[in-house]
């Protein structure tokens, strides 16, 4: 599944790098711990987290991930979105909490697959 | 711009890692990462090196003063020397161990500190070598097998 798909489906409002939902989605991972994503995250996986500032942005880059879901209504730091963009990674919002948004995920078919 | 690697016997640069820069954080690592994709490195490859040069490059912004990353890349392998002027490590052994943390709460709160760094270096590389001195700082030197 795309990630053009996963935005539509789940209603989330996108923040940055619009322009890279055309990008495959194969799996997911959802944590706060930045070294937790950048030890079990997947090249290819969409990272679910409450974190918003912009480290996030490095983990994903190192990780190769396909974009962040940040979740509870919470908003990017204004440095997170400038690194977002520069970077090409997809940000996206939502108000869910984190089980809601892995719930609806894998019923969208979205499991943690590994990896390429 | 593609340098091919046949004919070069290494390559090397050296970056600048500011403790505490929380904005420029992850660069050094990322401007490595480019230039490995652009001398043709493996994907596989690439994101054990920049996974590990990550943590390092963390470890300094979120502990030391200040540090360079350098790197080496030779037909065989490529070795990273994160190099730190801080507060060092008091016992190499215990850091180590996955989930022991010296982090403050503010880190934490950042979702680092979880004790999962040096462990995670560890796991990324075929080589790690260790060394440092309290009050002084730290030497992370490791490899990975081209």
């Amino acid at each position: 599944m795309i990630l053009k798909d996963v935005v539509e489906k789940l209603g989330l409002k996108e923040r940055t790098a619009s322009e890279k939902l055309a990008v495959e989605v194969n799996g997911g991972y959802a944590s706060d711990l930045l070294s937790d994503v950048l030890a079990n995250a997947q090249p290819g996986n969409l990272w679910v987290t409450l974190q918003v500032h912009q480290n996030v942005v490095g983990v994903a880059v190192v990780r190769e991930l396909a974009g962040i879901v940040i979740v509870n209504g919470r908003e990017p730091d204004e440095e997170t979105l400038k690194r977002a963009q520069e970077e090409g990674i997809p940000i996206m919002v939502t108000s869910l909490p984190t089980f809601d948004v892995v719930g609806r995920l894998y019923q969208l078919g979205v499991s943690r697959a590994p990896g390429r | 711009m593609r340098c091919p690697m046949a004919s070069e016997t290494s390559f090397q640069q050296e970056f600048a890692i500011e403790g505490g820069d929380f904005n420029n954080a992850g660069r050094a690592s990322s401007r490595l990462r480019n230039i490995l994709k652009q001398i043709g490195i493996s994907p596989l490859v690439i994101r054990r090196v920049s996974t590990a040069s990550y943590e390092a490059e963390m470890n300094v912004v979120l502990y030391a003063r200040r540090g360079t990353l350098s790197f080496m890349v030779t037909p065989e392998k490529i070795t990273i020397v994160v190099e730190d002027e801080g507060q060092g490590i008091a016992d190499i052994g215990l850091a180590m161990q996955e989930g022991y943390s010296t982090a403050s709460r503010e880190i934490r709160e950042m979702g680092f500190g979880a004790g999962m760094g040096l462990p995670n270096i560890k796991k990324n590389a075929d080589e790690l070598e260790i060394s440092s001195e309290v009050g002084l700082g730290t030497t992370v030197r490791f490899s990975v097998k081209i």
